[in-house]
């Protein structure tokens, strides 16, 4: 536990010095924010809308699809530069585990992002003043809730990429076709396949499908558990590439 | 105390290093001798619980390198070849964070400690990205002490050094290596010389030699050289010289130096002195060849590929 919080802690603090983190942190609240106010600007101007209340899904909405993006630059060094660097050797001669390592990184990775989450709080205070009686307080929690689900989610595939890889950019890519694939792909045979259970899984494992469930406030066990168990996946499948690393 | 028993790995198809079996005891410096591609670092990383060996095992520090990898690393210091550090950090944040993953319990103490040791205390608030070469490695050096390592393991430590720094390396390894077991790789020569109190001789992942450098020495070169320079043309002390009992193989040398060589117990060279100004010459350089480790190395090695052959 002590190791993966020394990993996780050197791994946040990297960010700050980095510029991918300042361009993602940026890109994110300019993204949310233009939203935020075009749609408030909208809402409040077209008589067409007036009878429609903002609710938080459209400062959660268009943070998923940033992070589509971001998390691959946010991962793609975590295990691809420590390899290419020489000091994968360094960690791997000290007495941590490869899953320390692993949990680590991608917590480092993760606790960033929800810093960045815990900035765009200020929307929904703004939306909360400006709508009346007040935002749908269980739609907050369960948006707020899914997007960090998704993240840690994202951030696992990511590190999985960046262990497989000794390239960045490999890693960077790999990580983004993923995440398409189970962000808008998975979901495209269903309007093909007439086969209800076929389409059953593919709706199971659709990440967007959840996600946007979770964003009108209702939850259900299996829309927490899912991201979940990807992250437990994404973040094992890490520990085992570290783990042949040695034996190649 | 390090011991490897039959050690053994291939990458793939290739053979990197075969049955391996030598011994470091404590308050013992051994240099690991060999080309590139000798298969030293492949033999210090499975000593470091980097990667596991194919065949056999190994003990440092009383546990087993396989079954028992976290007590080892727990116990070596270990600076691969490639230094490893990370730029964005200053070099005490480096060394705060290794001391961390070490669960060292006066932390910033040690560091300060191990900075000192490599004479970097005044460098530790520097970001590790503004260091030299030859800091980095110290900082790395640093990283190997820092936990006072019953084993210490060093690849290739003195390359990026400048000669003053090499002395003071080579002092600080001495200085640390009484009471505690070093195993250091080199391709210098010289430096297994001064530094090691044993010579492994590794060529194609096989150890072909194993002995003090002295002894190296001594069994190998069968007898010593000798050459001397006089004032002038050299042609006619040649006979006075070979007439010396003890005197062998003497010939001229074409930039007129005259070289003899006399067997190991038998020092002729009082009676050559003597002679030599006897016979009317101005000596100006007499001085031994000995056959150096890197002669005795490149032997060695051919003898291997002629053996193969």
């Amino acid at each position: 536990m002590r190791n993966i919080w020394t990993i996780a802690r050197r791994e946040y603090r990297h960010y700050f010095t980095s510029p991918i983190a300042y361009i993602v942190a940026l890109l994110t609240l300019l993204t949310v924010g233009v939203y935020f106010v075009v749609i408030i600007y909208y809402l409040t101007n077209q008589s067409y809308y007036s009878n429609t209340a903002p609710g938080i899904d459209i400062v959660i909405g268009p943070m998923a699809t940033v992070f589509l993006f971001a998390s691959p630059a946010l991962t793609m060094r975590l295990l691809a530069d420590e390899q290419r660097m020489g000091t994968l050797e360094l960690l791997l001669t000290t007495p941590i585990k490869e899953g320390e390592l692993v949990v680590g990184k991608w917590l480092g990775a993760f606790l960033f992002l929800l810093t960045i989450i815990a900035v765009t709080l200020v929307f929904p205070i703004v939306l909360n003043k400006l709508t009346s009686p007040g935002i749908d307080q269980g739609a907050m929690i369960s948006a707020y809730a899914a997007i960090i689900l998704l993240t840690a989610a994202f951030l696992a595939i990511g590190t999985a990429m960046s262990s497989f890889f000794n390239n960045q950019f490999a890693a960077f890519f790999a990580t983004l076709a993923v995440l398409i694939l189970f962000w808008w792909l998975i979901r495209m045979p269903t309007y093909i396949i007439q086969n209800n259970t076929i389409n059953n899984i593919l709706n199971y494992v659709d990440l967007n499908n959840r996600f946007t469930t979770m964003l009108t406030g209702t939850m259900s066990l299996s829309d927490i558990v899912y991201p979940i168990s990807l992250t437990a996946l994404g973040l094992f499948l890490s520990a085992i590439a570290v783990e042949i690393r040695r034996w190649r | 105390m390090i011991r490897v028993t039959g050690l053994t790995k291939d990458y793939g198809s290739r053979r990197a290093i075969e049955n391996l079996t030598f011994e470091a005891k404590q308050g013992e410096v051994v240099g690991f001798l060999g080309p590139n591609g000798a298969g030293k670092t492949t033999t210090m990383r499975i000593l470091t619980g980097y990667m596991p060996p194919t065949y056999g095992t190994a003990q440092v520090a009383g546990f087993d390198i396989i079954s028992e990898s976290i007590e080892v690393r727990r116990r070596v210091g270990y600076l691969p070849e490639t230094v490893p550090l990370y730029p964005d950090m200053t070099v005490f944040e480096y060394m705060k964070f290794m001391a961390d993953l070490r669960h060292l319990p006066n932390a910033e103490d040690m560091v300060d400690e191990a900075l000192e040791l490599v004479q970097m205390e005044k460098r530790a608030d520097g970001y590790i990205s503004n260091l030299s070469k030859g800091m980095r490695q110290r900082v790395g050096l640093a990283q190997a002490l820092l936990h006072k390592p019953e084993v210490l393991i060093l690849d290739e430590p003195t390359i990026g050094l400048d000669p003053a720094q090499v002395v003071e390396f080579r002092n600080t390894v001495r200085e640390v290596g009484k009471e505690r077991t070093v195993l250091l790789s080199t391709h210098i020569l010289s430096e297994a010389q001064q530094l090691c109190d044993r010579v492994l001789i590794i060529n194609k992942g096989r150890i072909v030699a194993e002995d003090t450098p002295e002894n190296l020495q001594a069994r190998l070169v069968g007898a010593e050289h000798v050459v001397l320079r006089v004032k002038g043309e050299a042609d006619d002390l040649l006979p006075v010289i070979m007439k010396i009992p003890g005197v062998q193989n003497a010939k001229l040398q074409p930039d007129g130096m005259l070289e003899f060589q006399f067997a190991p117990g038998t020092d002729v060279r009082p009676a050559v002195a003597k002679a030599t100004i006897k016979a009317g010459y101005d000596l100006l350089e007499f001085r031994p060849v000995g056959m150096s480790l890197e002669e005795i190395f490149l032997q060695l090695t051919q003898d291997n590929v002629r053996k193969e052959r």
